[in-house]
């Protein structure tokens, strides 16, 4: 489960404005908790694929959100960010210049001493971005999620993955060794303790093999990717400031997807646990203990890059540490997105996502 | 010792304040009618330069169509997925009630951060301008006008120049009804060096490169040149003003400099004290000019700038901000023009002996060789000019004939007087008419210099009349012949045209489309007219010359019109082939008279136009009905259809529109002209002064004679009215030559039209009657000054030194 609730694509509008200062917690905040005509996630609304993995116009944002903890050959980390979000300015869409979608991209290369950041945004209706089902593809300008479908499977079982910015740029083949992954109820993902909820579901298990490119130069890169789909019209509720989201690869083949909503009184934990043949446990709320180690300034500001995570009732207690501390989104929403590796009762790596702060 | 000595030279201007106010007055109008002009034309080119880097983004390389007038969307959609870091814009003018905008529709997520025009303060802002509500964000004037009819919020910002506003590209698509179709696209500077090659991914398109000049500024050019050149003839004349002026105050000093001189003051120091003094007089006076500049150029700039809004569309603000550049430069004209016309002085300071004579003496004595070297140097320019006229090309050259004539009448005016002169003294058989004669001819060195500035101001009053006359004499009857239809119908949008299309035939006689397209032709984008096959057009349209069937060609759609300005410009002749866009070629088979338009201009038939550009705006219409019926229909119009009042113009208000645009430019004209001839009037003054305080020993025998300082006086006063009468009837054929070049070749070459010249004599006979007035204002002063003489000081001169 992937909290990316602040549905970035609506939020970045704000950021465009509001530039480099960033957003702070009553930014968040207001994101809203009434949906404004915009359709609202219900319990028990059964999932169908291919057509889920395309749009939906009448929620007010959406993302296809794809984080790859790689590799190269000579033994280098590295990760990667492939992110396009969607926003709705109303419900629903239109033809040409009127169509009321935004939409937003954002790619990333992390290495241990360097991140590459870059951003597109673009209106909808006109081709410049957008989503189609099936044959799956996602875009923005030159960036791409194409699929290509197997005979059987799904849709999203192998994807083409394609980022090219000034400095960095990668092309990555990801193929799906599971199925997809409901997060929540059945796909239906509780924000809050108020009932915010989004639609949410996940593709934990791919395995990547492409090329990245930084300052012109090709690296071979091998490893993991974990895809995040979501959608929704009131992602926080008024007091919740911002989030700390983990995807973690068990050396053991099993996934944990954790996530803490900061709100002003405390915070809301959730987390599940995927094991490694696809099968999903949600955590109680009180089961998962997330609590900052160490903090690093990023983008100016001081953020929790070191964590440990707990979850007793599965004897789970690893602490994380970063590829690099200073993974920061300098994007028009700036946040922090990068791997991590974890030590403790197990090992493993997976990716961290901070916002708010 | 150096300060008494500077104090003992400024003590002169306390004696003669009338001299120190001539000079002063000299300084301040030369400097305040350059500057003034100059003002203007800052201020105009400013706002050009604004108009395009906000209005155009020409800061940016941009993508244009190489054929039609739009790039469709898939084009853009194209570019950004190749890579291309582009954004697009839809632009065009709208109406909103009874204003028209120009509508820049751009898109604010893709625009390039170094042109992003405006900076929301907020995100509501940001939606709000994305927002199908919409937002226009334009100039607090603009923001005034459109407060009740604009429909849609506003927000107002500053830098936006007035008549447009900036919207976001899907409410400009809306309003403009353009389906998607973009007018450009702009580029971001620094893309990616990976990118594949504009030809592969939208072979359709080209670009333009950032630096291109903004089309306004050259478009306006000849507008500005013309007002440069007459800022600078003012200024020229001013300085006639500077030179009579210190040439009297150095003269009357020549005592005082020997004085002081034999008193130990060094050559040196004495020069650096009239230098500086001459340029305190310079630094004071050249303020007050540009600050009068200042007032001048504000009084003007509203009919400027109606001027350029009615010939070009180019927008200027009617009012004047303060710029640096101008303020420098004023000051600067001025330290400069009075250091030139003062130099001849000081250099004659610096080589006068010691203890030379200190009388006063007519000072710029001016021998026959003199004339005779000035009139050569006169004909070798009129030459020069003839030259010019007829092998010369280019506007640059057309000024050439322009100054070049303008030097060689005033260096060939002393002869012509000097001669002119002599020829009445050999007529003249009375002693004191010979020797009336003499004298004059004995002061014409003298006022030569006002005279030639007097010459000046009346040769260019003269031409410019008869270029304003001829002009709106022509176009008045070239309105008669363009404007036909008895009523014009502007539809609000495609659905209104067609229910007019509907309706109008049934009310009227004829209904005539008035259709165009801006297209490429020869390399330039025009516009290109259909028009349908009408009596209207075969019985009344002004063509200048065509191949025989002209009408039957054009409405076949294999033959074309172009205008005079194509024609001259392009060379394009009837019978030759042009293309009007890709894969559509026509013969020129007429070329039509098209003034006031700067461009050029195609005419085709409606069928071939509708069918090469299938998308064209059909909003206009031409309506022919019994004249007396035409206000009955035009309320019928209004109230079937719920237009407004100035989408429905009759016949007859049109016309007045279009001669109130050329009223304006030539008001302003006008008005300067006035001031050239004030500014005239008062070197002649500045002269006549000078000359009364010397020519006293001149007198002083013919008085001892027994002629009466009243006669005198009189004789004094028909003295200067023949010279003013002489370089009067000199003016004439000057003016008329340079209303020549105005028409014949500046008028060509800077607009692409020329214009039959036509005479007005009565002009002259006002302007005569005005000069008059001048001229016995002039001398009126000095005149009372030798009426009223002390017979003492005359007596004087036979008992002093002299």
């Amino acid at each position: 489960m992937n909290v990316r609730y602040a549905a970035y694509a609506f939020i970045a509008l704000w950021g465009l404005v509001l530039g480099a200062a960033g957003v702070g917690a009553q930014g968040f905040a207001g994101l809203g908790s009434d949906a404004h005509g915009f359709a609202v996630p219900q319990r028990g609304l059964v999932l169908s694929f291919p057509r889920d993995h395309g749009p939906h116009p009448d929620f007010r944002i959406e993302w296809w959100y794809v984080t790859a903890n790689l590799q190269a050959a000579d033994g280098r980390r590295l990760g990667a960010q492939w992110t396009l979000f969607r926003s709705a300015l109303v419900p629903g869409e239109g033809q040409g210049w009127a169509d009321p979608q935004i939409w937003i991209g954002h790619a990333a290369v992390t290495t241990a001493d360097s991140h590459y950041v870059a951003e597109r945004l673009g209106r909808g209706g006109v081709g410049q971005a957008g989503v189609v089902a099936d044959p799956f593809e996602a875009w923005i300008d030159d960036w791409q999620m194409d699929a290509n479908r197997p005979a059987d499977g799904d849709v999203l079982d192998r994807v083409e993955l394609r980022a090219q910015a000034q400095d960095f740029g990668y092309h990555l083949t990801l193929a799906a060794k599971g199925h997809l992954i409901l997060q929540g109820d059945r796909g239906y993902s509780v924000k809050s303790s108020m009932g915010q909820a989004s639609y949410y579901y996940s593709q934990p298990f791919y395995e990547v093999r492409g090329t990245v490119s930084i300052g012109g130069a090709p690296v071979a890169v091998t490893g993991r990717a974990w895809l995040d789909r979501e959608w929704s019209s009131q992602p926080l509720a008024s007091n919740q400031t911002g989030w700390d989201w983990f995807s973690l690869h068990l050396a053991s083949g099993e996934k944990i997807m954790a996530f803490r909503l900061r709100d002003t009184g405390g915070a809301f934990t959730s987390a599940n646990w995927i094991s490694a043949d696809g099968k999903t446990t949600p955590m109680a709320s009180g089961d998962v203990v997330l609590e900052p180690l160490r903090k690093a300034s990023a983008g100016g500001r001081e953020v929790p890059v070191a964590w440990r995570v707990k979850i007793p009732s599965r004897g789970l207690d690893i602490t994380t540490r970063p590829l690099n501390d200073n993974a920061w989104m300098a994007t028009s929403t700036p946040y922090w997105e990068g791997p991590i590796f974890f030590e403790g009762t197990t090992s493993g790596e997976g990716y961290l996502e901070m916002t708010g702060y | 010792m150096i300060w008494a000595a500077f104090l003992a030279l400024l003590s002169h201007w306390r004696h003669r304040p009338l001299q120190l106010v001539t000079l002063i007055i000299g300084i301040t109008l030369a400097t305040a009618l350059w500057s003034g002009v100059q003002a203007i034309n800052a201020e105009a080119r400013a706002s050009y330069a604004r108009a395009a880097s906000i209005l155009d983004q020409n800061g940016l390389p941009q993508l244009l169509p190489k054929n039609g007038d739009t790039i469709p969307m898939a084009v853009y959609a194209k570019l950004r997925r190749a890579g291309w870091s582009v954004s697009p814009v839809i632009e065009g003018d709208y109406r909103f009630g009874p204003f028209r905008v120009r509508l820049i529709g751009i898109e604010p997520l893709t625009m390039p951060i170094e042109n992003r025009i405006f900076a929301p303060s907020d995100s509501s802002e940001l939606v709000d301008f994305i927002s199908k509500k919409g937002l226009l964000v334009v100039s607090p004037a603009t923001a005034a006008r459109l407060k009740d009819v604009a429909g849609m919020p506003l927000k107002i910002y500053e830098d936006i120049p007035d008549d447009a506003a900036f919207t976001d590209i899907g409410a400009a698509d809306r309003l403009l009804n353009r389906k998607g179709s973009l007018s450009r696209i702009v580029m971001a500077t620094g893309q990616r060096p990976d990118l594949p090659a504009l030809e592969t991914v939208a072979p359709e398109l080209i670009s333009q490169s950032a630096d291109d000049r903004p089309d306004m500024a050259r478009l306006t050019d000849s507008f500005h040149l013309n007002l440069t050149a007459f800022g600078f003839l003012a200024f020229v004349v001013g300085l006639f003003i500077v030179y009579s002026a210190t040439g009297l105050s150095f003269q009357q000093r020549r005592a005082t400099f020997r004085t002081l001189r034999s008193l130990g003051v060094s050559l040196q120091s004495m020069t650096a004290m009239l230098l500086v003094e001459i340029m305190l007089f310079a630094l004071i006076s050249g303020v007050l000019g540009v600050l009068i500049g200042y007032f001048l150029a504000s009084a003007l700039l509203p009919g400027v700038a109606a001027t350029l809004r009615g010939l070009y569309g180019a927008s200027v603000p009617g009012s004047l901000s303060f710029r640096p550049e101008w303020w420098l430069a004023g000051m600067a004209m001025a330290l400069a023009g009075t250091a030139l016309s003062s130099f001849q002085s000081l250099w004659r300071v610096r080589r006068m002996p010691i203890l030379a004579a200190a009388q006063p003496r007519a000072w710029a004595g001016m021998s026959a060789i003199t004339l005779r070297l000035q009139a050569l140097a006169g004909a070798i320019l009129f030459g020069i000019s003839v030259f010019l006229a007829f092998a010369g090309s280019g506007l640059a050259s057309g000024f050439g004939v322009l100054g070049a004539l303008l030097l060689a009448s005033a260096f060939l005016l002393p002869a012509f007087l000097s001669r002119s002169l002599r020829f009445a003294e050999g007529r003249s058989s009375d002693a004191l008419a010979v020797w009336f004669w003499a004298d004059t001819r004995l002061q014409l060195p003298g006022l030569s210099l006002a005279l030639m500035a007097l010459l000046l101001s009346l040769a260019v009053n003269i031409g410019v009349g008869t270029m304003v006359s001829s002009f709106r004499l022509t176009f008045l009857g070239w309105l008669d012949q363009r404007l036909v239809a008895e009523l014009y119908v502007t539809a609000r949008d495609e659905a209104e045209a067609a229910r007019l299309r509907e309706w109008l035939p049934k009310h009227s006689d004829a209904v005539l489309p008035i259709w165009s397209v801006e297209g490429n032709v020869l390399g330039d984008r025009l516009q290109i007219f259909g028009v349908a096959d009408h009596p209207t057009y075969r019985d009344h349209w002004p063509l200048l010359n065509g191949l025989p069937d002209v009408w039957n060609r054009v409405a076949q759609g294999d033959g074309a019109l172009v205008n005079e300005q194509l024609w001259r410009v392009k060379g394009v002749q009837p019978g030759q082939t042009i293309s009007l866009s890709d894969g559509w070629t026509v013969t020129v088979v007429g070329i039509y008279s098209d003034y006031g338009n700067p461009k050029g201009q195609a005419i085709v038939g409606l069928d071939a136009l509708v069918q090469h550009y299938p998308n064209l705006a059909k909003l206009r219409y031409g309506i022919r009905i019994d004249p007396a019926l035409a206000p009955d229909l035009k309320l019928q119009i209004l109230r079937e259809f719920g237009l407004p009042e100035s989408n429905v113009i009759d016949q007859a208000s049109l016309k007045r529109q279009s001669q109130a645009v050329f009223e304006q430019t030539f008001a302003v004209t006008g008005a300067l002209n006035v001031l050239t001839l004030a500014v005239a009037g008062f070197a002649m003054f500045a002269s006549l002064l000078t000359l009364s305080g010397i020519r006293l020993p001149q007198l002083a025998p013919v008085w001892a004679m027994g002629v009466r300082r009243r006669d005198l006086a009189l004789l004094e006063i028909a003295r200067t009215l023949a010279l003013w009468c002489a370089t009067f009837i000199a003016a004439i054929p000057v003016g008329l030559a340079l209303a020549w070049v105005l028409l014949a070749i500046v008028n060509v070459e800077a607009f692409g039209w020329r214009l039959p010249m036509m005479i007005f004599p009565a002009d002259w006979l006002w302007l005569g009657a005005v000069a008059f007035v001048a001229s016995v204002l002039s001398v009126l002063l000095p005149v009372m000054r030798l009426a009223t003489v002390n017979p003492a000081d005359l007596l004087r001169v036979f008992a002093n030194e002299r």
